[in-house]
């Protein structure tokens, strides 16, 4: 880094300047306190508004027509049904990401990590970060080129994971790479100079050493994807009923949110899946960051 | 010896993957594009019109990418004063306090909301509030967005500002302080000039950002297929017009949308590559 000194005249340090190094600092606190103020107010309407419509059905049934909707409005009962058929396609479709993106993502990132400095892996690093900047809306179209025209003719689950995978991918691929660099190289070499086959060395000491930095990072990638809206609605479609075929056009929790959105029967029903959307990522975070803290 | 070479070989295979992902994106999304391109040529990007009627198809994607670059140029210039002040109260003035520990914990939570969420707010908080301070009669367009956009962004610029920003070595501030500098002077004198091409990278990553949102931006810019003409004028970005009109479209229209999935692919991929650049210049 390169380091320089302004010339500045520091001579006499007059009221005038203390002044303004005070104001400075007020502006800086007050400015912080503005920059975070909308995650309090986001999460206080989430769950003032949302908890109402929090009750056993809700975890329990399909999505209510509008007509039953309405009809529960216009006689002042809360809305009946639930958002079970997005929860479970949202299970199914972050499953599926998660079982093409982890172990690819975890062999990507040792390779990188066996051959650092290398032009090759350097291609790779590059390609992935560059990756990793593509918007989402971008990958629901490739999935939809490749997996709803090329493999399943239809909207469907698959082709919703293969776009949250793609962006998942670069996210696992280097905290794999970080976790393997942050372990002592002793280690690699001891397992090997005691004759342990590589493959041995990968599976019995490295992935287990660098547990906690890879589970982080999963969990961290998983959080990314599960709120993601986009690209599902290009892949997904969206299904009224259960649907644990990866084929099929399928729910999610944030496609169901963008269907109550557009349909003003639903409005209460918004943000009750809102706070439980909400609540399963901040959670994944939080559990994320006490792995990484504990170690 | 035999297994080693067999697991070089399996990871060597398994990192093929993202060469072939990443070129048979470029060479999926130009294929599907290509009709549009043979048909309209440069107009695409040069003209105004968007009009899917049948029998008199024509599609100019320019109201999109002026959409595109207002909203995320606006939010770059919200989110300036906004990152750069949180990211100098958690790396220098409360540096490992634990209030930073507290605002820097909610600055990730804001990472994490989903945009779909953020949209809900901004349709249903921000949206009457900018119509009740008078701003604006309906509240859409492209100020609503980039609001909403900025606040979106400004944990990406704040954490990696943050990060560079207590990078700068203490001896430089004390030889500073020595000389009787006040902290603001320290700050805009030392830490500044030290920390500047990572701040940069950081802003320049957050627009990248900025540029591929697609719900909450949907939701707020009023989706209507203009060139904006002023701060509250409503528009349309490239991401909410894939998103809003996929559905319903086959054909040269599905042609046109990916090939504004392909140039909002080539405009994200350059911005995300200069400030990549800058950051290996850092290091």
């Amino acid at each position: 880094m390169e380091s320089e000194i302004r010339a500045v005249d520091y001579s006499a340090k007059s009221t005038y300047r203390n002044i303004k190094d005070k104001l400075f600092l007020w502006g800086v606190i007050v400015v912080s306190i503005i920059t975070i103020s909308p995650i309090v107010l986001i999460i206080g309407q989430l769950v003032f508004k949302g908890f109402k419509q929090i009750n056993f059905s809700f975890f329990t049934e399909v999505t209510p027509s509008t007509y039953e909707a309405m009809t529960a409005i216009a006689n002042g009962e809360l809305i009946p049904g639930g958002i079970v058929n997005g929860i479970t396609g949202t299970l199914l479709i972050v499953a599926i990401a998660a079982l093409i993106a982890i172990p690819v993502g975890i062999l990507i990132g040792l390779f990188l990590y066996e051959n650092k400095g290398k032009i090759y892996a350097n291609l790779i690093r590059n390609l992935s970060d560059i990756l990793q900047g593509v918007p989402s809306i971008v990958l629901g179209l490739i999935a939809y080129l490749w997996v709803v025209k090329g493999v399943t003719q239809g909207y469907s689950a698959l082709a919703g994971s293969v776009a949250l995978a793609i962006m998942m991918l670069p996210l696992i691929i280097r905290s794999t790479e970080e976790t393997m660099l942050m372990l002592p190289g002793s280690l690699k070499e001891a397992g090997l100079a005691l004759g342990v086959p590589y493959y041995k060395v990968i599976l019995r000491v490295l992935i287990p050493s660098g547990l906690s930095g890879l589970s982080t990072g999963i969990l961290l990638a998983i959080s990314r994807i599960l709120g993601e809206t986009a690209p599902l609605l290009l892949t997904t479609l969206g299904n009224p009923m259960i649907n644990w075929n990866p084929a099929e056009p399928t729910s999610a929790v944030p496609l169901l949110i963008w269907d109550f959105y557009n349909d003003p029967n639903m409005a209460d029903l918004i943000w009750s899946s809102s706070l439980f959307l909400m609540g399963f990522v901040l959670t994944l975070n939080i559990i994320a960051k006490r792995i990484a803290a504990k170690h | 010896m035999k297994s080693d070479t067999i697991t070089k070989y399996v990871l060597l295979v398994s990192s093929i993957v993202i060469l072939l992902v990443s070129a048979g994106m470029v060479f999926s999304l130009i294929g599907d594009a290509l009709p549009v391109f043979e048909k309209f040529g440069w107009r695409f990007i040069t003209s105004s019109e968007w009009n899917p009627t049948e029998g008199r198809e024509n599609y100019g994607a320019l109201p999109f990418i002026a959409g595109t670059l207002s909203t995320s140029i606006l939010a770059l210039i919200i989110c300036l004063p906004m990152a750069f002040a949180t990211a100098l109260f958690l790396a220098e003035y409360f540096k490992k306090s634990s209030l930073s520990t507290i605002i820097g914990s909610m600055v990730d939570l804001l990472a994490g909301v989903p945009s779909i969420v953020y949209g809900l707010w901004g349709f249903y908080t921000l949206r009457p509030f900018i119509v009740s301070l008078g701003l604006d009669a309906q509240g859409y367009g492209i100020f609503t967005a980039g609001l909403i956009l900025a606040i979106m962004i400004i944990p990406y610029a704040t954490s990696l500002s943050a990060e560079i920003i207590s990078m700068v070595p203490n001896e430089l501030k004390e030889a500073a302080y020595s000389l009787g500098a006040t902290r603001m002077e320290v700050i805009f004198s030392v830490v500044l000039p030290n920390a500047r091409s990572g701040i940069v990278a950081s802003f320049i990553l957050a627009f990248g950002r900025a540029l591929g949102e697609t719900m909450a931006v949907t939701m707020l810019i009023g989706n209507a297929n203009i060139i904006p003409t002023g701060l509250f004028s409503t528009g349309n970005s490239m991401a909410s017009v894939i998103a809003n009109q996929f559905g319903e479209a086959d054909g040269l229209k599905l042609s046109a949308l990916i090939a504004i999935g392909l140039l909002l692919f080539a405009i994200t991929g350059i911005v995300n590559a200069i400030g990549k650049l800058v950051i290996k210049k850092l290091s």
